[in-house]
């Protein structure tokens, strides 16, 4: 191969490379973008697939329910329009409370019940997650109504 | 009375900023040393102001002046007297003052160590960095006055929020904040460079010891920052993807890509453009993660404020200093002209896929850190992206940089033929593969094929960084001498193989679990047995406590006693989970208190973790690298040299 053609090749093989990672890494980005709907709009069945997503609210006051000596608790997300009641089975993070704001990441099952393989509330106690405040807010609009 | 002299050492400062900004830079454009001569005295009053309000602050956290509004949110009387320090920069308004101060700081060392150098070009690069001063000093005062009293005065502070009640905490935000401001300076040497049109192989031997200073500290202050999150959060991750962790991490790796380009035009005098390019982004970017982090567009423990104003004032900033030295650098970019070329198969080529894949990985994270931003802000949904997306796009990139890494540092300038590459890394590279694959199956049982590159790449990484100081301890009569700067780039380069291999293995090896455990019950997780005897109540300083106790055994001998807590600290009232780990260099033994089960039974969650700590020694020699890297001979003794014309070092074998 003369020294041009082997250049050629090399950046033959640079940019098919380039396509590969690119459409990998789109893919990648596809399948891993997570949607955050609030139980009203769970409610009125804005959630198309059944692709883990994440559902955010408040827990409801007094819903908070442990099963002796096991690790899963049930619990239910409101928007104080609609709930969704959600099973986890795990540790809780420190800032989970009753009457707090939480985000809960997982999938609805065909009960409708939403099963969350995780619960995050990074927040801290006083502060409620900007997607949870703007949810709610958007349920009491649609209230006065 | 004394927060107002704080407030008044702003001010002052803001008005010695704003001369700092303008007069050096007139001066040098229309060449009148009497305006030049104004850019150090100018910096150096700003900087005792600065330092000055800094202190006022200090003192008013100390005294717990609750009458000051700042102090009043983040202090409390019975916070411990380092935290009181540590709370400075606690919150908002105080951690940009410390961000003016430090970058006052860098001002005055570039002022002081820049005697040598032509006062036009440094009196354009004060000039440079007085116009960033001046930016955030106004946003200091006009927005986030740390100074505003709150009247009446609070009779109890609001405390410091617990999670940062750490020593990790007290110095992970100065680390990361020396890091991120002093990006400022090579991009004040790059603005400079634009301006008077000259930028050679002496701009880039200027720029360069600042840039890795810069670059080790904001290693360090990531890696701080990810071993609290490790142990401080709770739940053993240490690295999420989350946007507050990309906003630190993408400036790192553009300033990256900046060192390995600055090595080039360096010692060759190209990449001219690419370099000023990247000086740019990689400040723009720490810009950019200031406004994420503080803009309280994104949920975290760093979102201190959402206040709407504060977000635009640092986009409108960052589009100011940004955007004007991105246009300068359109109307400036024909002056750069290379002075050489280079072969393919030379260390120049490598340098080059160096950056192009560590921008490509920048690109990628900032992809999908900003795009969920985007679509909220257009109303389009509230999206976010998840840890599988960045972990595939920034492994594709980095898979090769490692292999093309351990060659890299091998190769010459200008040329070299592949095959004595190939003969020197031949049994390096056959050891790395035969270990890579042995050495996970022998001690742990079983691989998989990503692990196995994984463990393939670090031990390349690591073997080959170490190639040459074996060389020469094998064969010491042949006479290489290794300068400081050789060390740097070798022991860095360690600190990467160290790094991979730790994150690989954690993540392939790591066992976690949780479960439900009554007092006395005796169980065995990953070859350990563990005994919970029971919680009993512990009180701290300002907080209440839970304290588990777990007796940690192996073959029925103790190693130790774990005693993880749930802290609910007195004043927030808020719930803090203390993890207790048994950490040894080839692993962690991770157990942290969940809830109460009722009847005496906790939720527990225990991990065993081999090799983690790897990721964070990894990264400190990575900065102990820098450090050697950056006070080489030839930095110290820069008017000698710079007087003495471009000269290539002789008997280096090329320090990248």
């Amino acid at each position: 191969m003369t020294p041009r053609r082997r250049r050629m090749v090399l950046v033959g093989l640079v940019l098919a490379g380039i396509v590969v990672s690119a459409a990998l890494a789109l893919r990648a980005f596809q399948l891993n973008l997570q949607y955050f709907f609030s139980p009203t709009q769970v409610a009125e069945g804005e959630v198309a697939d059944a692709r883990n997503f994440r559902l955010g609210g408040m827990v409801l006051e007094e819903s908070v329910v442990r099963e002796e000596g096991s690790l899963t608790v049930s619990f239910v997300v409101t928007d104080y329009l609609h709930s969704v009641p959600v099973e986890y089975t795990g540790v809780l993070p420190d800032l989970f409370q009753e009457g707090k704001g939480v985000v809960t990441l997982g999938r609805m099952e065909p009960s409708g019940r939403f099963v969350a393989e995780q619960v995050l509330a990074k927040h801290d106690e006083n502060y409620m997650p900007p997607e949870v405040a703007e949810a709610l807010e958007q349920a009491r609009e649609r209230e006065q109504l | 009375m004394i927060p107002e002299l704080g407030q008044f050492a702003l001010v002052l400062a803001l008005c010695l900023g704003l001369s700092q900004a303008v007069l050096p830079l007139v001066g040098a454009h229309t060449g009148r040393r009497d305006l030049m001569a104004l850019a150090r005295p100018a910096a150096a009053g700003q900087f005792v102001f600065v330092v000055l309000a800094y202190i006022v602050l200090t003192q008013a956290f100390l005294a717990d002046d609750f009458s000051v509004r700042y102090v009043a949110q983040n202090s409390n009387t019975e916070l411990p007297v380092a935290y009181k320090f540590a709370a400075v920069w606690g919150g908002h308004e105080g951690s940009l003052l410390l961000w003016v101060m430090i970058l006052a700081v860098w001002t005055l060392a570039v002022a002081a160590a820049s005697r040598a150098q032509p006062a036009v070009f440094t009196s354009r690069v004060i000039g440079v960095l007085g116009i960033v001063s001046v930016g955030v000093l106004a946003f200091t005062l006009f927005t986030s006055n740390p100074f505003d009293r709150l009247i009446p005065a609070a009779i109890e502070g609001n405390d410091l929020n617990p999670l940062l009640q750490d020593p990790a905490m007290v110095a992970h935000p100065p680390m990361l904040y020396i890091g991120y401001v002093g990006l400022a300076v090579p991009f004040a040497f790059a603005v400079a460079a634009l301006l008077s049109g000259r930028l050679d192989k002496n701009w880039a031997r200027w720029t360069r010891p600042w840039t890795v200073i810069a670059w080790l500290f904001l290693t360090i202050g990531i890696a701080l920052g990810s071993w609290w999150a490790y142990y401080e959060l709770g739940w053993g991750g240490w690295w999420f993807w989350d946007p507050v962790e990309n906003a630190s991490f993408m400036p790192w790796l553009m300033a990256t890509a900046l060192l390995h380009s600055l090595a080039v035009t360096e010692r060759r005098g190209i990449f001219k453009s690419w370099t000023v390019l990247l000086a740019i982004a990689a400040f723009s970017l720490s810009l950019l993660g200031t406004f994420l982090v503080r803009s309280g567009v994104l949920i975290s423990v760093h979102a201190f404020a959402s206040d709407p104003t504060r977000g635009l004032f640092i986009l409108l900033l960052l589009g100011l200093i940004s955007g004007g030295a991105l246009l300068l650098y359109a109307t400036r970019a024909k002056l750069m002209v290379a002075e050489g070329g280079f072969r393919l198969m030379s260390r120049e080529s490598f340098l080059m896929a160096n950056n192009i894949l560590l921008v490509t990985a920048t690109g990628a994270v900032l992809f999908g850190t900003l795009y969920p931003l985007f679509l909220d802000a257009l109303g389009l949904g509230k999206i976010s992206v998840g840890p599988p997306y960045f972990n595939l796009v920034f492994l594709l990139p980095m898979l090769p940089l490692a292999l093309l890494l351990g060659a890299g540092m091998h190769a010459w300038w200008m040329k070299m033929k592949g095959a004595a590459l190939v003969r020197k890394l031949a049994w390096p590279a056959g050891l790395a593969v035969a270990f890579g694959i042995v050495l996970p199956l022998f001690v742990f049982g079983q691989t998989s094929f990503m692990t196995a590159i994984g463990v393939i790449a670090g031990l390349w990484v690591c073997g080959a960084a170490l190639l040459d100081p074996l060389r020469r301890l094998l064969r010491p009569k042949q006479g290489m001498r290794l300068t400081r700067a050789h060390w740097g780039m070798v022991l860095a380069h360690f600190g990467v193989g160290m790094f991979i291999l730790g994150a690989t293995v954690t993540s392939a090896y790591n066992i976690e679990t949780d479960r439900g455990v009554s007092p006395g019950e005796r169980w065995e997780t990953g070859g350990y047995e563990f005994l919970f005897r029971g919680v009993r109540d512990v009180q701290g300083p300002n907080f209440d406590a839970v304290e588990g106790e777990v007796e940690l055994l192996r073959n029925g001998e103790l190693i130790a006693l774990l005693t993880p807590q749930k802290r609910v600290y007195r004043v927030q009232q808020s719930p803090m989970t203390e993890a207790a780990i048994d950490g040894r260099i080839h692993r962690d033994v991770f157990v942290a208190l969940g809830d109460s089960l009722g009847g005496g039974a906790w939720s527990m969650r225990i991990q065993i973790k081999p090799l983690i700590r790897f990721i964070w020694y990894g990264c400190a020699i990575m900065a102990l690298g820098g450090l050697l890297a950056a006070t080489d001979r030839r930095y110290r003794h820069v008017p000698e040299r710079a007087r003495a014309g471009p000269a290539i070092e002789p008997g280096a074998v090329g320090e990248a």
